[in-house]
Protein backbone atom coordinates (compact mmCIF):
# COMPACT_ATOMS: atom_id res chain seq x y z
CA UNK A 1 0.00 0.00 0.00
CA UNK A 2 1.26 3.48 -0.75
CA UNK A 3 1.69 5.86 2.13
CA UNK A 4 -1.60 7.73 2.45
CA UNK A 5 -0.03 10.75 4.16
CA UNK A 6 2.82 11.67 1.88
CA UNK A 7 5.21 14.53 2.59
CA UNK A 8 4.06 17.73 0.96
CA UNK A 9 6.32 20.00 -1.03
CA UNK A 10 7.35 23.37 0.29
CA UNK A 11 5.59 26.51 -0.92
CA UNK A 12 7.70 28.96 -2.96
CA UNK A 13 9.81 31.43 -1.05
CA UNK A 14 8.38 34.96 -1.46
CA UNK A 15 9.14 36.71 -4.78
CA UNK A 16 11.21 33.84 -6.12
CA UNK A 17 8.65 32.85 -8.78
CA UNK A 18 7.15 34.97 -11.57
CA UNK A 19 3.47 35.92 -11.38
CA UNK A 20 1.02 34.59 -13.96
CA UNK A 21 -0.08 38.18 -14.46
CA UNK A 22 3.13 39.73 -15.72
CA UNK A 23 1.89 42.77 -17.67
CA UNK A 24 5.16 43.59 -19.45
CA UNK A 25 4.94 40.19 -21.14
CA UNK A 26 2.01 40.76 -23.48
CA UNK A 27 1.01 37.12 -23.96
CA UNK A 28 0.09 36.89 -20.29
CA UNK A 29 -2.78 39.41 -20.69
CA UNK A 30 -5.40 36.95 -21.91
CA UNK A 31 -3.85 33.79 -20.54
CA UNK A 32 -3.44 34.38 -16.82
CA UNK A 33 -6.25 33.18 -14.56
CA UNK A 34 -8.17 35.99 -12.89
CA UNK A 35 -9.57 33.94 -10.03
CA UNK A 36 -7.20 33.04 -7.22
CA UNK A 37 -5.75 29.57 -7.60
CA UNK A 38 -7.33 27.00 -5.29
CA UNK A 39 -4.85 26.21 -2.55
CA UNK A 40 -4.86 22.51 -1.79
CA UNK A 41 -2.88 20.16 0.42
CA UNK A 42 -0.65 17.79 -1.48
CA UNK A 43 -1.92 14.26 -1.97
CA UNK A 44 -0.49 11.21 -3.68
CA UNK A 45 -1.53 12.82 -6.96
CA UNK A 46 0.99 15.63 -6.40
CA UNK A 47 3.86 13.87 -4.63
CA UNK A 48 4.05 10.95 -7.02
CA UNK A 49 5.24 11.44 -10.55
CA UNK A 50 6.34 9.55 -13.63
CA UNK A 51 9.59 7.63 -13.37
CA UNK A 52 11.47 8.48 -16.50
CA UNK A 53 13.83 5.63 -17.29
CA UNK A 54 16.49 5.79 -19.93
CA UNK A 55 15.07 2.62 -21.37
CA UNK A 56 11.82 4.34 -22.28
CA UNK A 57 13.32 7.82 -22.78
CA UNK A 58 16.73 7.42 -24.40
CA UNK A 59 19.33 10.03 -23.51
CA UNK A 60 20.76 12.30 -26.21
CA UNK A 61 23.46 14.40 -24.56
CA UNK A 62 25.11 15.95 -27.60
CA UNK A 63 23.16 18.35 -29.83
CA UNK A 64 26.19 19.17 -31.94
CA UNK A 65 26.66 15.87 -33.77
CA UNK A 66 24.07 15.13 -36.37
CA UNK A 67 23.12 11.62 -37.45
CA UNK A 68 24.75 12.27 -40.82
CA UNK A 69 28.09 12.90 -39.11
CA UNK A 70 28.11 16.65 -39.66
CA UNK A 71 28.90 18.98 -36.77
CA UNK A 72 26.45 21.84 -36.33
CA UNK A 73 27.46 25.46 -36.87
CA UNK A 74 28.20 27.59 -33.84
CA UNK A 75 30.30 28.02 -30.74
CA UNK A 76 30.35 24.61 -29.07
CA UNK A 77 29.69 24.69 -25.33
CA UNK A 78 29.17 22.28 -22.49
CA UNK A 79 26.38 22.90 -19.99
CA UNK A 80 26.60 21.02 -16.74
CA UNK A 81 25.50 21.25 -13.16
CA UNK A 82 23.45 19.55 -10.51
CA UNK A 83 19.77 19.00 -9.91
CA UNK A 84 19.14 19.50 -6.21
CA UNK A 85 16.18 20.09 -3.97
CA UNK A 86 15.78 23.08 -1.67
CA UNK A 87 17.64 21.29 1.10
CA UNK A 88 20.60 20.68 -1.16
CA UNK A 89 19.88 17.00 -1.70
CA UNK A 90 20.52 15.58 -5.16
CA UNK A 91 17.53 14.53 -7.24
CA UNK A 92 18.95 11.37 -8.81
CA UNK A 93 17.29 10.22 -12.00
CA UNK A 94 15.73 13.60 -12.76
CA UNK A 95 15.06 13.83 -16.48
CA UNK A 96 16.08 17.04 -18.24
CA UNK A 97 14.74 17.93 -21.66
CA UNK A 98 16.53 20.81 -23.30
CA UNK A 99 15.67 22.84 -26.40
CA UNK A 100 17.05 25.95 -28.03
CA UNK A 101 17.53 28.12 -31.10
CA UNK A 102 20.49 27.67 -33.40
CA UNK A 103 23.56 29.88 -33.40
CA UNK A 104 21.81 32.40 -35.64
CA UNK A 105 18.85 32.70 -33.26
CA UNK A 106 16.28 30.60 -35.08
CA UNK A 107 14.39 27.53 -33.88
CA UNK A 108 13.98 24.50 -36.09
CA UNK A 109 10.23 25.07 -35.82
CA UNK A 110 7.64 25.80 -38.51
CA UNK A 111 6.32 28.86 -36.69
CA UNK A 112 9.74 30.50 -36.39
CA UNK A 113 10.10 32.76 -39.42
CA UNK A 114 13.02 34.89 -38.20
CA UNK A 115 15.00 35.94 -41.25
CA UNK A 116 18.29 34.19 -40.43
CA UNK A 117 19.55 30.82 -41.66
CA UNK A 118 18.38 27.48 -40.42
CA UNK A 119 21.23 25.09 -39.78
CA UNK A 120 20.10 22.07 -41.78
CA UNK A 121 19.23 19.03 -39.66
CA UNK A 122 19.99 20.78 -36.34
CA UNK A 123 16.98 19.95 -34.20
CA UNK A 124 18.14 21.83 -31.11
CA UNK A 125 17.05 19.38 -28.46
CA UNK A 126 18.66 17.07 -25.94
CA UNK A 127 17.60 14.74 -23.15
CA UNK A 128 19.81 13.85 -20.20
CA UNK A 129 19.40 12.36 -16.73
CA UNK A 130 20.83 13.41 -13.39
CA UNK A 131 23.17 10.80 -11.85
CA UNK A 132 23.21 9.63 -8.24
CA UNK A 133 24.77 12.95 -7.13
CA UNK A 134 22.32 14.94 -9.24
CA UNK A 135 24.95 15.77 -11.87
CA UNK A 136 24.10 16.26 -15.53
CA UNK A 137 26.00 17.43 -18.57
CA UNK A 138 25.24 18.09 -22.22
CA UNK A 139 27.02 19.43 -25.28
CA UNK A 140 25.46 22.04 -27.52
CA UNK A 141 26.18 25.31 -29.27
CA UNK A 142 25.61 28.73 -27.85
CA UNK A 143 22.27 29.86 -29.31
CA UNK A 144 21.70 33.28 -30.81
CA UNK A 145 19.46 36.07 -29.52
CA UNK A 146 16.26 36.50 -31.48
CA UNK A 147 13.60 39.15 -31.92
CA UNK A 148 10.03 38.72 -30.71
CA UNK A 149 7.07 40.98 -31.11
CA UNK A 150 6.31 41.68 -27.46
CA UNK A 151 7.12 45.36 -27.79
CA UNK A 152 9.06 47.65 -30.12
CA UNK A 153 12.59 46.36 -30.75
CA UNK A 154 12.12 43.39 -28.44
CA UNK A 155 14.89 40.75 -28.37
CA UNK A 156 15.08 37.69 -26.17
CA UNK A 157 18.38 37.34 -24.35
CA UNK A 158 20.37 34.27 -25.30
CA UNK A 159 18.74 31.34 -23.54
CA UNK A 160 18.30 27.59 -23.43
CA UNK A 161 14.96 26.05 -22.39
CA UNK A 162 15.05 23.37 -19.68
CA UNK A 163 12.24 20.98 -18.71
CA UNK A 164 12.65 18.84 -15.58
CA UNK A 165 10.89 15.89 -14.02
CA UNK A 166 11.78 15.20 -10.39
CA UNK A 167 10.22 12.64 -8.07
CA UNK A 168 6.77 14.23 -7.69
CA UNK A 169 4.61 15.84 -10.35
CA UNK A 170 4.44 18.94 -8.11
CA UNK A 171 8.19 19.34 -8.75
CA UNK A 172 7.62 19.67 -12.50
CA UNK A 173 9.63 22.62 -13.79
CA UNK A 174 10.11 24.37 -17.10
CA UNK A 175 12.61 27.21 -17.01
CA UNK A 176 15.21 28.98 -19.11
CA UNK A 177 18.96 29.25 -18.66
CA UNK A 178 20.60 32.56 -19.56
CA UNK A 179 24.21 33.55 -20.18
CA UNK A 180 26.35 35.86 -18.04
CA UNK A 181 26.87 39.42 -19.17
CA UNK A 182 24.00 39.49 -21.65
CA UNK A 183 22.88 43.13 -22.04
CA UNK A 184 19.40 41.97 -23.03
CA UNK A 185 18.68 40.53 -19.57
CA UNK A 186 17.90 43.97 -18.16
CA UNK A 187 15.37 44.55 -20.95
CA UNK A 188 13.63 41.18 -21.01
CA UNK A 189 10.10 40.98 -19.53
CA UNK A 190 10.30 37.19 -19.15
CA UNK A 191 13.55 37.28 -17.17
CA UNK A 192 12.47 40.35 -15.22
CA UNK A 193 9.12 38.84 -14.24
CA UNK A 194 10.71 37.16 -11.25
CA UNK A 195 10.78 39.88 -8.58
CA UNK A 196 13.66 38.61 -6.45
CA UNK A 197 17.03 39.62 -7.91
CA UNK A 198 18.86 36.64 -6.42
CA UNK A 199 16.27 34.26 -7.86
CA UNK A 200 16.74 35.87 -11.29
CA UNK A 201 20.49 35.60 -10.95
CA UNK A 202 20.21 31.85 -10.39
CA UNK A 203 18.75 31.58 -13.91
CA UNK A 204 22.05 32.87 -15.29
CA UNK A 205 24.66 30.18 -15.90
CA UNK A 206 28.21 30.74 -14.65
CA UNK A 207 31.22 30.39 -16.88
CA UNK A 208 33.15 27.46 -15.40
CA UNK A 209 36.77 26.79 -16.30
CA UNK A 210 36.46 23.41 -14.60
CA UNK A 211 33.74 22.35 -17.04
CA UNK A 212 35.66 23.78 -19.98
CA UNK A 213 37.40 21.12 -22.04
CA UNK A 214 40.74 22.25 -23.51
CA UNK A 215 40.76 22.55 -27.30
CA UNK A 216 37.09 21.56 -27.35
CA UNK A 217 34.40 23.69 -25.69
CA UNK A 218 33.71 26.34 -23.06
CA UNK A 219 31.82 25.13 -20.00
CA UNK A 220 28.85 26.77 -18.30
CA UNK A 221 27.48 25.69 -14.96
CA UNK A 222 23.73 25.73 -14.38
CA UNK A 223 22.47 24.25 -11.13
CA UNK A 224 18.74 23.67 -10.91
CA UNK A 225 16.77 23.48 -7.67
CA UNK A 226 13.48 21.61 -7.43
CA UNK A 227 11.02 22.01 -4.58
CA UNK A 228 11.98 20.37 -1.31
CA UNK A 229 9.79 18.60 1.19
CA UNK A 230 7.78 20.61 3.69
CA UNK A 231 8.14 19.75 7.34
CA UNK A 232 5.03 17.63 7.70
CA UNK A 233 2.10 16.51 5.61
CA UNK A 234 -0.50 19.28 5.25
CA UNK A 235 2.23 21.79 6.04
CA UNK A 236 2.48 24.87 3.87
CA UNK A 237 5.36 26.69 5.49
CA UNK A 238 8.95 25.92 4.64
CA UNK A 239 10.98 24.07 7.24
CA UNK A 240 13.75 21.57 7.04
CA UNK A 241 12.45 18.07 7.00
CA UNK A 242 14.71 15.44 8.47
CA UNK A 243 12.36 12.60 7.69
CA UNK A 244 12.43 12.59 3.89
CA UNK B 1 19.06 26.33 1.66
CA UNK B 2 18.33 27.62 -1.82
CA UNK B 3 14.85 28.47 -3.08
CA UNK B 4 13.56 26.49 -6.02
CA UNK B 5 14.55 27.67 -9.49
CA UNK B 6 12.14 30.18 -11.02
CA UNK B 7 9.78 28.92 -13.68
CA UNK B 8 9.99 30.54 -17.13
CA UNK B 9 7.48 30.24 -19.93
CA UNK B 10 7.75 27.27 -22.26
CA UNK B 11 7.24 29.77 -25.08
CA UNK B 12 5.85 29.02 -28.52
CA UNK B 13 8.57 26.63 -29.68
CA UNK B 14 8.39 23.89 -27.05
CA UNK B 15 7.39 21.45 -29.83
CA UNK B 16 11.05 20.60 -30.17
CA UNK B 17 10.32 18.30 -27.22
CA UNK B 18 6.99 17.12 -28.58
CA UNK B 19 6.71 13.41 -29.26
CA UNK B 20 3.15 13.02 -30.53
CA UNK B 21 2.99 9.33 -29.66
CA UNK B 22 3.16 10.23 -25.97
CA UNK B 23 -0.48 11.34 -26.16
CA UNK B 24 -1.48 7.68 -26.46
CA UNK B 25 -0.55 6.08 -23.16
CA UNK B 26 -1.71 2.68 -24.41
CA UNK B 27 0.22 2.69 -27.70
CA UNK B 28 1.75 -0.47 -29.08
CA UNK B 29 5.39 -0.57 -28.08
CA UNK B 30 4.80 1.99 -25.34
CA UNK B 31 5.30 1.54 -21.61
CA UNK B 32 1.71 0.42 -20.98
CA UNK B 33 1.20 -2.04 -23.77
CA UNK B 34 -1.03 -4.85 -22.54
CA UNK B 35 -1.92 -3.28 -19.17
CA UNK B 36 -5.56 -4.00 -18.36
CA UNK B 37 -8.24 -1.47 -17.62
CA UNK B 38 -11.03 0.50 -19.25
CA UNK B 39 -9.74 2.41 -22.24
CA UNK B 40 -10.88 6.02 -22.54
CA UNK B 41 -10.05 9.15 -24.45
CA UNK B 42 -9.77 12.57 -22.83
CA UNK B 43 -10.07 15.58 -25.06
CA UNK B 44 -10.66 19.28 -24.59
CA UNK B 45 -10.18 22.72 -26.05
CA UNK B 46 -8.05 25.39 -24.43
CA UNK B 47 -9.23 28.98 -24.81
CA UNK B 48 -8.03 32.32 -23.50
CA UNK B 49 -9.80 35.31 -21.97
CA UNK B 50 -11.09 36.41 -25.38
CA UNK B 51 -12.42 32.96 -26.22
CA UNK B 52 -9.61 32.36 -28.71
CA UNK B 53 -7.95 28.98 -28.98
CA UNK B 54 -4.49 28.41 -27.53
CA UNK B 55 -2.96 26.46 -30.41
CA UNK B 56 0.57 26.59 -29.00
CA UNK B 57 -0.25 24.98 -25.65
CA UNK B 58 1.20 21.76 -24.31
CA UNK B 59 -0.80 19.53 -21.97
CA UNK B 60 0.67 16.85 -19.75
CA UNK B 61 -1.26 14.34 -17.70
CA UNK B 62 -0.40 12.26 -14.65
CA UNK B 63 -2.77 9.63 -13.34
CA UNK B 64 -3.20 6.37 -11.48
CA UNK B 65 -4.04 3.02 -13.06
CA UNK B 66 -7.48 1.45 -13.08
CA UNK B 67 -6.95 0.17 -9.55
CA UNK B 68 -5.96 3.60 -8.27
CA UNK B 69 -2.21 2.98 -8.03
CA UNK B 70 0.49 5.42 -9.13
CA UNK B 71 3.09 2.67 -8.93
CA UNK B 72 4.58 0.81 -11.88
CA UNK B 73 3.95 -1.06 -14.06
CA UNK B 74 1.43 1.55 -15.21
CA UNK B 75 3.18 4.69 -16.44
CA UNK B 76 0.45 7.29 -16.12
CA UNK B 77 2.20 10.09 -17.95
CA UNK B 78 1.30 11.64 -21.29
CA UNK B 79 2.00 14.80 -23.27
CA UNK B 80 -0.03 16.30 -26.09
CA UNK B 81 0.29 19.42 -28.21
CA UNK B 82 -2.85 21.45 -28.74
CA UNK B 83 -3.83 21.51 -32.40
CA UNK B 84 -4.67 24.58 -34.49
CA UNK B 85 -8.07 24.77 -32.72
CA UNK B 86 -6.52 24.50 -29.27
CA UNK B 87 -7.67 20.90 -28.86
CA UNK B 88 -5.74 18.18 -27.03
CA UNK B 89 -6.53 14.47 -27.15
CA UNK B 90 -5.23 11.64 -24.94
CA UNK B 91 -5.86 7.92 -25.03
CA UNK B 92 -5.46 6.30 -21.64
CA UNK B 93 -7.08 4.16 -18.94
CA UNK B 94 -9.87 5.37 -16.73
CA UNK B 95 -8.16 5.72 -13.36
CA UNK B 96 -9.44 4.28 -10.11
CA UNK B 97 -9.94 6.28 -6.94
CA UNK B 98 -6.73 7.04 -5.07
CA UNK B 99 -6.01 7.58 -1.39
CA UNK B 100 -6.43 11.08 -0.03
CA UNK B 101 -5.19 12.53 3.21
CA UNK B 102 -5.98 10.83 6.48
CA UNK B 103 -8.75 8.33 5.91
CA UNK B 104 -10.21 10.18 2.95
CA UNK B 105 -10.11 8.88 -0.57
CA UNK B 106 -10.18 10.90 -3.74
CA UNK B 107 -12.58 10.36 -6.59
CA UNK B 108 -10.99 9.11 -9.81
CA UNK B 109 -9.18 11.95 -11.56
CA UNK B 110 -6.42 12.84 -13.98
CA UNK B 111 -3.98 15.65 -13.16
CA UNK B 112 -3.45 18.10 -16.03
CA UNK B 113 -0.53 20.50 -16.41
CA UNK B 114 -0.86 23.22 -19.06
CA UNK B 115 2.18 24.97 -20.48
CA UNK B 116 2.13 27.73 -23.10
CA UNK B 117 3.49 31.00 -24.32
CA UNK B 118 2.06 33.56 -21.94
CA UNK B 119 2.08 31.18 -18.98
CA UNK B 120 5.04 32.04 -16.79
CA UNK B 121 4.45 28.79 -14.89
CA UNK B 122 2.34 25.85 -15.95
CA UNK B 123 -1.24 25.72 -14.72
CA UNK B 124 -2.40 22.65 -12.85
CA UNK B 125 -5.94 21.35 -12.80
CA UNK B 126 -7.76 18.01 -12.66
CA UNK B 127 -10.25 16.12 -14.77
CA UNK B 128 -12.89 14.21 -12.80
CA UNK B 129 -15.59 12.05 -14.40
CA UNK B 130 -19.25 13.07 -14.54
CA UNK B 131 -21.60 10.54 -13.01
CA UNK B 132 -18.94 9.08 -10.73
CA UNK B 133 -20.63 8.56 -7.34
CA UNK B 134 -17.38 9.14 -5.45
CA UNK B 135 -17.27 12.74 -6.71
CA UNK B 136 -19.69 13.58 -3.90
CA UNK B 137 -17.04 12.82 -1.28
CA UNK B 138 -14.01 14.25 -3.04
CA UNK B 139 -12.28 16.90 -0.88
CA UNK B 140 -11.01 18.95 -3.80
CA UNK B 141 -14.35 19.09 -5.60
CA UNK B 142 -15.91 20.19 -2.32
CA UNK B 143 -13.29 22.92 -1.93
CA UNK B 144 -13.93 24.15 -5.48
CA UNK B 145 -17.54 24.90 -4.49
CA UNK B 146 -19.76 26.38 -7.21
CA UNK B 147 -16.92 26.24 -9.78
CA UNK B 148 -16.34 22.50 -9.32
CA UNK B 149 -18.08 21.82 -12.62
CA UNK B 150 -15.03 23.17 -14.46
CA UNK B 151 -13.15 20.12 -13.16
CA UNK B 152 -15.66 17.49 -14.30
CA UNK B 153 -15.29 15.93 -17.74
CA UNK B 154 -18.44 14.94 -19.64
CA UNK B 155 -18.87 11.67 -21.48
CA UNK B 156 -19.70 12.59 -25.08
CA UNK B 157 -19.79 8.98 -26.32
CA UNK B 158 -19.06 5.74 -24.48
CA UNK B 159 -15.47 6.03 -23.25
CA UNK B 160 -14.97 9.50 -24.78
CA UNK B 161 -14.53 12.24 -22.21
CA UNK B 162 -14.28 15.95 -22.77
CA UNK B 163 -13.06 18.73 -20.52
CA UNK B 164 -12.51 22.18 -21.97
CA UNK B 165 -10.01 24.48 -20.31
CA UNK B 166 -10.76 28.19 -19.95
CA UNK B 167 -7.63 30.07 -19.00
CA UNK B 168 -9.38 33.31 -18.04
CA UNK B 169 -12.77 34.95 -17.64
CA UNK B 170 -16.29 33.52 -17.87
CA UNK B 171 -16.26 29.85 -16.96
CA UNK B 172 -12.62 30.05 -15.95
CA UNK B 173 -11.27 26.64 -15.01
CA UNK B 174 -10.39 26.10 -11.37
CA UNK B 175 -6.59 26.00 -11.31
CA UNK B 176 -4.75 24.58 -8.37
CA UNK B 177 -2.11 26.18 -6.22
CA UNK B 178 -0.12 23.01 -5.74
FE1 LIG C 1 13.09 30.62 -26.62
Amino acid sequence: MPDTQPPAYRRPAPATQPAYDSPAYGSTHLRHPKAPLLRMPHTLSEVTGPRMSQGAYPAEADMTRLPNGRVVMGERIIIGGRVLDEDGRPVPGAMLEVWQANAAGRYNHPRDTHDVPLDPDFTGRARVFADAEGRYSLTTIRPGAYPWRNHHNAWRPVHVHFSLFGAGFAQRLITQMYFPGDPLLALDPVFQATPDAAARDRLVAKFDLGLTVPEHALGYRFDIVLRGAAATPFEDAGHDDEGH
Amino acid sequence: MTAATAHQTAGPYWHLIDFPEWADLLRAGGPNEGIPGPRITLTGRITDGAGAAAPDAMVEIWQADAAGSYEPPFHGFGRCAADADGVFHFTTLRPGSVPGLGNASQAPHIVLAIFARGLMKHLVTRAYFAGEPRNAEDPLLAAAGPRAGTLIAKETAPGSWRLDIVLQGDGETVFLDV
